[in-house]
């Protein structure tokens, strides 16, 4: 049966994925044939995308967040054809990261970025992308790093430090290879040539809103609509949904919208309880779910949720996104000053999982999670104290 | 379908109740494993299901479907299931200009008074063939799930309405001079928003709680996340016409649901912690 994936080895699953994708509508979920191409093929190849891995619970190709903590928080990384949605931090301090791990990520793998902003031109978002750390300086961080914390619960810490050091230990080469999920230091910037040999499609909105296209009546909020004309363009013309038949795209797209919500997209949910839009940001992660479930997209945004007045659109948001997670940071809070919280800048909260072509999601125990942007790396670590 | 489910509601495919509104909920917690029970327990039933799937995609039922012992594409080759897949007609409907009306038309209004394209596609997708012979025993309708339409722009009013006329239609039919009654089963899934205040939510969800005969809520514990038990269930069956004695029963039990089924037991039960 091609669902019972649960166990068995990785291209086992991977080929009983690739089997249901042929006989099938064509989703992200599944590995594809090569469909669009010339039917002398006598069955489905396996062809293996930069950059992803299939989930050990079902085959669905995942992609990794660019904080490998993170991927093993969700069950390994988002799937694909997924939105990861960041709840910001009050002053909007470590979202950004967040943003930027996961962009990074999709340029050491070689991944297509489309990246739309309000605030920043996307280039400039681009030159401030964190260099990912090499193998042996990895391991170099990471041994001193362990050797540092001498508490009580340094034995947990290390476990989990350990489980982190496997990575750098099992794949030694280029930076831009075949690992999953690479180690990124945020004090240095991304080298200039990686970015500039890597595809990537910006949108800035003032830009895009002053052009005169040809707008579809939809009845959301002028931006929203540009943008979801712009990502469907992408995706149809670049054939990340196998529907162009002049294009085959064996390749991720990596969506990142940032600060979606916020007044400068034109929505007014962050301003008043009962705007005239209120329908507009959910109409919105509807379509762009719609696009994504089709395509072999993942996305992430980043969110002012704590902005938003009416707490019912932040419950449809949360209903309407697979993966959210939420930060808290403790500047500015009494939880600063708190000697408790010393180590750490703030909590995480992972919100929702979702359960994907599955009855059941891989849920992590531990639901106190603190994070700490430690020298140069972002770290994910369980907090005792709470 | 999860036969321990079964045992609890006391039904099996052969011997099912007809004309029937069965109203799922969950509050604090993901309760699409009830849908995925009651789209495979129709299909074993052999009815005609159209399925309303508006917020995941087919090839998730389908493989969740297959855990459970049905084919949705089979049963979509053969005409047993009639498939919406909201997601992929939502990016038909926004980016092409349609033709005819689409069940989904309200996508493209900015004030979209009623749901009309959409029960128009359920009625004919659920309307009896004259072929001669009974191929299905009774029509069903299932919708997952019914708060996506609030967010997507549609009153709670306009909702509320879209199931009446379903209700009557799939539940009585009248067709041309003969009464033809159809007797179909509708199921339903809303989320309840618990304190997040949607009064549009709210007034969906307790709309619906009195017209439901039966209602099937999933919580999540009041304690929190518990790794062996995942949630609470309370069966509430709503029976208007038994006399007040009988009339409304309830009963809690908790679950944990795995791989291809879910276990049931009594509160404090789990086996976990016996």
């Amino acid at each position: 049966m091609a669902a019972v994936a649960t166990c068995g080895s990785v291209a086992a699953s991977t080929g009983s994925a690739v089997a249901t994708a042929s006989k099938s509508n064509v989703t992200s979920f599944q590995r594809r044939g090569p469909r669009a191409s010339v039917t002398n093929d006598s069955g489905p190849r396996l062809v293996s995308i930069a950059g992803t891995r299939p989930s050990v619970r079902n085959g669905q190709l995942l992609v990794s967040t660019g904080l490998p903590a993170l991927d093993q928080l969700l069950g390994g990384g988002l799937a694909v054809g997924t939105v990861l949605l960041i709840e910001e931090d009050k002053y909007n301090i470590y979202s950004p990261l967040l943003f930027k791990y996961f962009l990074a990520e999709g340029i050491v793998n070689g991944h297509t970025l489309l990246v739309a902003s309000a605030k920043e031109d996307p280039a400039n978002i681009l030159q401030e992308l964190p260099a990912p750390l090499l193998d042996d300086k990895c391991k170099k961080e990471f041994d001193e790093d362990v050797y540092n914390h001498k508490t009580p619960e340094s034995n947990i810490k290390m476990k989990i430090a350990w489980r982190y050091q496997l990575l750098p230990k099992m794949e030694i080469g280029p930076v831009s290879s075949s690992r999953f999920g690479h180690y990124y230091d945020a004090s240095k910037r991304m080298p200039q040539e990686l970015i500039e040999a890597s595809n990537w499609h910006g949108f800035f909105l003032p830009e895009k809103i002053s052009s005169t296209l040809k707008v579809e009546p939809c009845s959301l909020t002028p931006g929203y609509t540009k943008l979801l004309q712009f990502i469907q363009n992408i995706i149809y013309e670049e054939g990340f949904d196998g529907s162009n038949p002049q294009k085959k795209q064996r390749n991720i797209l990596r969506i990142g919208i940032q600060n979606l919500g916020s007044p400068l997209w034109g929505d007014d949910i962050c301003c008043a309880e009962n705007g005239g839009n209120s329908h507009s940001l959910t109409k919105f992660l509807y379509v762009l779910r719609g696009l994504l479930r089709t395509s072999l997209s993942a996305c992430i945004i980043t969110m002012p949720t704590h902005l938003i007045q009416n707490k019912a659109i932040i419950a449809r948001v949360t209903t309407l996104s697979d993966v959210v997670v939420g930060l808290e940071s403790f500047i500015g809070s009494e939880r600063e000053t708190n000697p408790l919280y010393k180590d750490y800048h703030g909590l995480i909260h992972i919100r929702q999982i979702p359960r994907l072509n599955n009855l059941i999601c891989d849920e992590s125990d531990v639901k106190d999670l603190a994070f700490k942007l430690k020298r140069k790396l972002f770290t994910i670590e369980v907090d005792f104290i709470s | 379908m999860f036969v321990e489910l079964n045992n609890l509601l006391n039904t099996t495919p052969d011997r099912a109740e007809q004309g029937k509104l069965t109203l799922l909920c969950d509050a604090k917690t993901d309760g699409s494993f009830l849908v995925h029970h009651f789209l495979s327990f129709y299909l074993k039933a052999n009815c005609k299901v159209c399925f309303v799937a508006l917020i995941q995609s087919f090839s998730h039922y389908s493989i969740v479907g297959q855990k459970l012992g049905v084919s949705l594409t089979m049963a979509r080759e053969r005409g047993q299931l009639v498939f919406l897949e909201g997601l992929k007609s939502a990016v038909d409907v926004v980016f092409q200009a349609q033709k005819e009306p689409h069940p989904l038309q309200f996508l493209r209004e900015a004030n979209a008074g009623n749901l009309k394209p959409l029960f128009e596609f359920v009625r004919e997708a659920l309307k009896p063939v004259d072929s001669g012979e009974a191929r299905w025993t009774y029509p069903v309708l299932l919708v997952d799930d019914l708060s996506v339409l609030l967010s997507l722009g549609m009153g709670a009013v306009a909702v509320l309405d879209f199931i009446h006329y379903c209700r009557a239609t799939v539940c009585w039919e009248l067709k041309a001079s003969i009464l033809y009654l159809m007797q179909g089963n509708m199921v339903v899934l809303v989320h309840d928003s618990g304190d997040a205040e949607d009064e549009e939510n709210d007034i969906l969800l307790n709309g619906l709680s009195h017209q439901s005969h039966l209602i099937l809520r999933a919580e999540g514990l009041a304690t929190g996340f518990c790794r062996d038990v995942h949630g609470q269930l309370r069966i509430l069956w709503r029976r208007p016409s038994q006399p007040a004695v009988h009339r409304d029963q309830s009963f809690t039990y908790q679950y944990k649901i795995q791989d291809k089924s879910v276990s049931f037991f009594a509160k404090g039960m789990s086996p976990a912690v016996l």
